[in-house]
């Protein structure tokens, strides 16, 4: 194979198949501000003074927040237990360890992992895991094409914008055409997607939309928070055909964009559909148990340009402190975790009376209200006073600007929940 | 089927028509060199598949590979007991282990297509 990267007569070629007249032409995708103007880069620095300049950038960060931002992305505690077995050398070093003769561990946790995710999704097989959430929304859409033959996927108003953006993203150039709707609203339709809790906080049992779906030939895509499953109705119990969710909440530290973890679970019918790689337990020649990666005939490195999936490279270090995370809280942790979410959002709920409640019904750690003052404008009064106060839902094309979605985790104390709510009455009321 | 009846092709399908109707299949050769088949993904029925484009995909322990339609015509039916029995093609690829029937078939590609004693002679250059 030539290695040479391509030429300026094959790129331009690339080009024309494409459609672009040029490069800047075939980046306009990235929004300007985006995109890099200058590679004038400055002179290199000695390893002291880099270190120095870095520390010093890093301390403008403020870590110390209160935070009551969601939005897909959680606050939640990470056992230090998780920090210190993922950080193992054997597993942090490791790339691409998946030659069954000499990486054993890595495959046995990929197979744990997707075990778990199976249990907690209620389906019955899950892969090696996904880039993120976005990510296994786009992936999950794409495999009910693969498994219907149809090319329209219905993206239910409960789902993420910024996911659903991603989706509109990776179907480009496909034959894969998105829009809204609430139901299975033609035979063209191969899913509908739809997201529990949703974007917004609201917490519905989409069972009798699972049946319709069926009903239609269309199958029932559903992104879940992973944490609520430990009190909420789980996909599989409502029907869905394929689960998938942002794995961040079960182990994984907020970052700015990330790494983070795509998860995605599906019935066995399907699972030669299923974009990804999978570990499967089997026996060696001397019948001792073992792990392999197995149905890899669908995958980008044996079926090239026919592969299921061409971005399917799986999180395996994001996927390993999931597992450990969730083998941390064990069945009864999940659910004590779950409970405090919601107890703690609904408490805090009770103390927002000059708030106006958005969600029609239940909810689960997140929920909306009209404030009596702009969001953008409480937002910034909080910041100075120690708190980061949730999403403006304007900002996502989902509200009002009034409109604010808080989050609230297991990690928020009474004490926080009443000086927060204090503190946001007194920011609506001081004009 | 006597294999010494059937039309073969250099991707080494074997076709044969009965009835108006056009049975495909893999070849002993084929079967050889994809080793044990674990699943073997059908097409639609009533789907138009023009000659040479992927009609089935077969999965082995060695490789995926796509089996095209030998002819242009339209699915006329598939063996579903592939689904339970994939090895079945390893087992008896000129009988039990059809793939599809093909119906409204282009004849003259049909004309075309390799006899038993032409393909043998291709795979001699192919061993």
């Amino acid at each position: 194979m030539n290695w040479t990267p391509a030429t300026k007569s094959e790129q331009a070629e690339m080009l024309s198949v494409i459609g672009a007249d040029s490069m800047d032409a075939f980046f306009d995708v990235i929004p300007e501000a985006l995109r890099s103007c200058d590679w004038n880069l400055p002179e290199g620095l000695s390893e002291f003074t880099l270190r120095r300049e870095l520390e010093t950038l890093a301390a403008k960060n403020n870590i110390q927040y209160i935070s009551f931002l969601g939005g897909g992305y959680y606050d939640h505690y990470i056992p230090a237990a998780v920090d210190a077995l993922s950080s193992r050398s054997e597993f942090y070093t490791a790339y691409t360890p998946y030659q069954p003769e000499c990486a054993q561990g890595t495959l046995q946790a990929i197979y744990e992992y997707q075990s778990v995710v199976s249990r907690l999704m209620d389906l019955e097989c899950a892969n090696a895991s996904l880039y993120d959430g976005g990510t296994a929304v786009y992936e999950a859409a794409a495999m009910a094409c693969r498994i219907t033959r149809r090319f329209r996927v219905v993206a239910h108003a409960s789902l993420h914008p910024v996911w659903r953006r991603m989706l509109e993203t990776h179907v480009a150039g496909s034959p894969i055409t998105v829009s809204d709707g609430d139901g299975p609203d033609g035979e063209d339709v191969a899913c509908v997607i739809v997201q529990n809790p949703s974007f917004t906080g609201d917490v519905r049992d989409f069972t009798a939309l699972a049946r319709d779906c069926h009903e239609h030939g269309a199958l029932l895509v559903m992104a879940v928070n992973p944490v609520s499953l430990g009190i909420i109705k789980t996909p599989g119990a409502m029907g869905a055909d394929i689960a998938v969710a942002e794995g961040q909440s079960l182990g994984l530290p907020l970052g700015f964009g990330g790494p983070y973890l795509g998860i995605l679970a599906t019935r066995t019918a399907h699972i030669r559909k299923m974009p990804g790689r999978i570990a499967a337990a089997t026996t060696d020649a001397e019948g001792r148990r073992g792990y392999v990666l197995t149905l890899q005939a669908r995958e980008q490195h044996i079926r090239r340009e026919k592969a299921l999936s061409n971005i399917c490279s799986n999180q395996a270090l994001c996927a390993l402190r999931t597992l450990i995370h969730l083998c941390l809280l064990g069945k009864t942790g999940l659910e004590a975790t779950a409970r405090a979410c919601y107890s703690k959002a609904e408490y805090l709920k009770s103390r927002l009376d000059f708030a106006k409640p958005l969600n029609p019904g239940a909810t689960f750690n997140e929920f909306a209200v009209c404030l009596p003052l702009d969001a953008e404008t409480v937002i910034g009064r909080l910041r100075g006073k120690g708190f980061l106060p949730g999403l403006p839902l304007a900002a996502f094309g989902r509200g009002g600007p009034n409109d604010l979605l808080i989050a609230v985790t297991e990690k928020r104390t009474r004490e926080e929940l009443d000086a927060f709510a204090e503190a946001l009455r007194e920011a609506c009321h001081h004009v | 089927m006597n294999p010494d009846t059937l039309k073969y092709t250099e991707e080494h399908e074997w076709i044969v028509e009965q009835r108006g109707v056009y049975i495909i299949g893999i070849t002993e050769y084929a079967v050889e060199e994809l080793g044990e088949i674990t699943f073997v993904e059908l097409p639609e029925l009533g789907k138009r598949l023009e000659r040479g484009e992927d009609a089935a995909v077969i999965e082995s322990v060695k490789a995926a590979s796509d089996v095209f339609a030998p002819v242009t015509g339209i699915v006329a039916e598939v063996n579903d007991v592939l689904d339970m029995e994939p090895d079945l093609i390893n087992r008896d690829p000129y009988g039990k282990g059809w793939i599809l029937k093909l119906k409204d078939v282009n004849e003259e590609e049909y004309n075309e297509l390799m006899d038993s004693r032409s393909y043998r002679g291709y795979l001699k250059t192919v061993e």
